[in-house]
């Protein structure tokens, strides 16, 4: 049998795991100071995490979790209460005024509402770090208008951003990260505010780039969609604390907090029609079917196991819903199916689950 | 009154009128816009906080602007007549406007530049903007259409008080209507007064709104 094509991991040259990382959050925390009837609020919590060079890397969590303090603390619009954030080696916190302006520089951002000047064009808007930075007309101008190629906005330099749809809003503040060629891109819920075809459309330009420019991003979203769509790795951050973090496919295949779950179920495609849903219990009564998920995976993402399944369970085995997948690059399909509740079927399907590698979650029972 | 007579005193007043306007709104404005940027940066927390001299700042301003326009006028006198050398006259009575105007544009630039969406100023701080640069490329640029409406309704409301300064024999068109209008009972002096006051402002107003209207890209334009 031929090897499985898993995806290399994306990003430059560098191995993503042994080079120096591009973020590092050291024994983070973040402590709001109390005003008047508010209470000091710890916002972060002990965090450690590395943001690996040349990746895509995710950063995902309920609203209020901290994504967005956490992400501020990279470029020091916000300043951590303890520990320390690297950026490319450097400590962010401890840098002048003016060194900070220097540092923000090289790391590119961009917004949910995407912060466009409404009083400038699009060409404008990109150019803007590029005059903040002191540039000449004559080199803003070489730089803006490939720029707005790459983003497919060649033809809408001289538009004011109300004149834009919101894709199109995000694709310049995306040029405009981009302007003084950064090394670091961060995003802070750059896709919420736009349809998920849009979405698509924008995730996969942050790929091109990550991939042609060798860009590490650093995204903060609460939807697993745009983690699994474009992450290579991925931190869970819960009240504060990361809850767990890895290569998002691992996390996806084998999630460990109970934040990370309910993250995953409230994915469009990973829970079973209603229908079913609701008829199925936690106990087997006699007579009754077992409902199981099966994940496919690396090895066993292609070989014929559902047709040998039958054959070595000894029963029928009833396909219930199914899905094929990628994440984070690699594939992967799941499988519901049924089968008896019997002890003498369930026995033997553990063994060809051990046997074979194929990961199974019983959901329930039902008739 | 003769026409003649009545006209060539509507153009000398009405010069008067847009002497004093002018030059207390551009003064006023040099003075005040730098104040109401101050106004609207200085706060907690903000591009250069100084929560104290903010305050304080805030109480001058607000002082000015609750202390009735006339009594304004007569208060300050021997402020006037060191700056103007006199107390009499145009010259003189474009001190008390100026010193009105200034917390008047203060207070509108402050509103104008606090409606600019927090997520710009966060934008340009993310591209190593320094707080100057905030100030003129992301605050004064986007508020410049509300700046322009601000300014209108200075040069409107400097228009209604400039007629309050025949008190101090500044003259000007308001001063022309109540000398002749009024006190000498000439009804068609007043209609002529009036009627040039409403065109002026009119005239001013349709020509702010037609600037601000220009500046403003806020919006998708239709036909
Ligand atoms: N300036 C502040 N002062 C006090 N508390 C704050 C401040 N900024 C954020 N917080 C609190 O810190 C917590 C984390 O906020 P943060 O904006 O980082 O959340 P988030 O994960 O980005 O949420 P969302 O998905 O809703 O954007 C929240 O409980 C918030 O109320
Ligand atoms: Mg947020």
């Amino acid at each position: 049998m031929a090897d499985i094509p898993t995806a290399p991991p994306p990003g430059g040259p560098l191995p993503a795991d042994t080079a120096p990382p591009m973020v590092a959050f050291e024994q983070v925390s973040k402590v709001y100071a109390a005003t008047g009837s508010q209470a000091a609020f710890t916002a972060l919590d002990d965090i450690n995490y590395s943001v690996p060079r040349g990746t895509i890397t995710g950063i995902i969590g309920r609203s209020g979790a901290g994504k967005s303090t956490l992400i501020r603390l990279v470029n020091g619009l916000e300043k951590p209460t303890g520990g320390r954030v690297l950026v490319d080696g450097t400590d962010v916190a401890a840098q002048s005024e003016s060194a900070l302006r220097t540092l923000r520089r090289s790391v590119g951002m961009i917004f949910q509402h995407f912060n466009l000047l409404s009083s400038r064009t699009v060409f404008d808007n990109v150019a803007m770090p590029l005059e903040i930075a002191g540039q000449s007309p004559a080199e803003i101008k070489a730089r803006v208008a490939p720029l707005l190629d790459l983003v497919g906005l060649g033809d809408k330099a001289g538009r004011y951003p109300a004149e834009l749809s919101g894709g199109q809003k995000q694709r310049v503040g995306i040029a405009r990260a981009l302007a003084t060629s950064p090394k670091l891109l961060l995003s802070d819920e750059a896709t919420s505010a736009l349809d998920p075809e849009t979405t698509l459309q924008i995730l996969d330009l942050l790929k091109t780039i990550n991939h042609d420019l060798g860009l590490t991003v650093l995204l903060i979203t609460h939807e697993m969609d745009v983690i699994k769509a474009v992450t290579s790795h991925v931190a869970v951050l819960d009240q504060g604390r990361v809850a767990e973090s890895g290569r998002t496919f691992d996390v996806f295949m084998s999630p460990q907090h109970a934040t990370t779950r309910v993250l995953l179920s409230s994915m469009p495609g990973s829970g079973l029609p209603d229908a079913i849903q609701r008829r199925l219990k936690p106990t087997p009564a006699a007579g009754d079917n077992v409902l199981v998920r099966l994940v496919f995976f690396g090895k066993t993402a292609n070989q014929p196991l559902t047709a040998r399944m039958a054959s070595t369970l000894e029963a029928d085995v009833n396909i219930i819903a199914g899905a094929i997948d990628e994440i984070g690059g690699e594939p992967c399909g799941t499988l519901v199916v049924a089968y008896p509740a019997d002890p003498a079927v369930m026995e033997r399907a553990a063994q060809f689950y051990q046997q074979t590698g194929l990961r199974a979650e019983v959901l329930g029972y039902g008739a | 009154m003769a026409p003649e007579m009545l006209l060539s005193l509507l153009t000398s007043t009405l010069w008067q009128t847009v002497q004093m306007v002018v030059v207390a709104g551009v003064i006023g404005t040099a003075i005040g816009l730098p104040i109401g940027v101050f106004l609207a940066t200085s706060g907690k927390g903000e591009l250069f906080p100084a929560p104290l001299t903010n305050r304080i700042i805030g109480l001058i301003v607000n002082a000015t602007r609750s202390t009735p326009f006339i009594i304004l006028v007569v208060a300050i006198i021997p402020f006037t007549r060191l700056v103007a050398g006199t107390s009499i006259g145009t010259g003189a009575a474009i001190v008390p406007l100026t010193v009105a105007t200034i917390p008047f544009v203060a207070r509108l630039i402050e509103a104008a530049i606090r409606e600019v969406d927090k997520g710009l100023i966060e934008a340009a701080r993310a591209m190593g903007a320094t707080p100057f640069q905030i100030v003129t490329k992301v605050l004064l640029a986007e508020a410049r259409p509300s700046i322009t409406m601000a300014l209108t309704l200075t040069i409107v409301s400097l228009i209604g008080y400039s007629a309050m300064v025949g008190a101090v024999g500044g003259g000007g068109l308001g001063d022309l209507g109540i000398r002749y209008g009024y006190q000498r009972f000439m009804p068609e002096v007043m209609l002529a007064v009036v009627l040039v006051l409403i065109v002026l402002v009119q005239a001013v107003q349709s020509a702010g709104d037609a600037l601000a209207r220009r500046f403003d890209k806020r919006h998708r334009k239709h036909g």
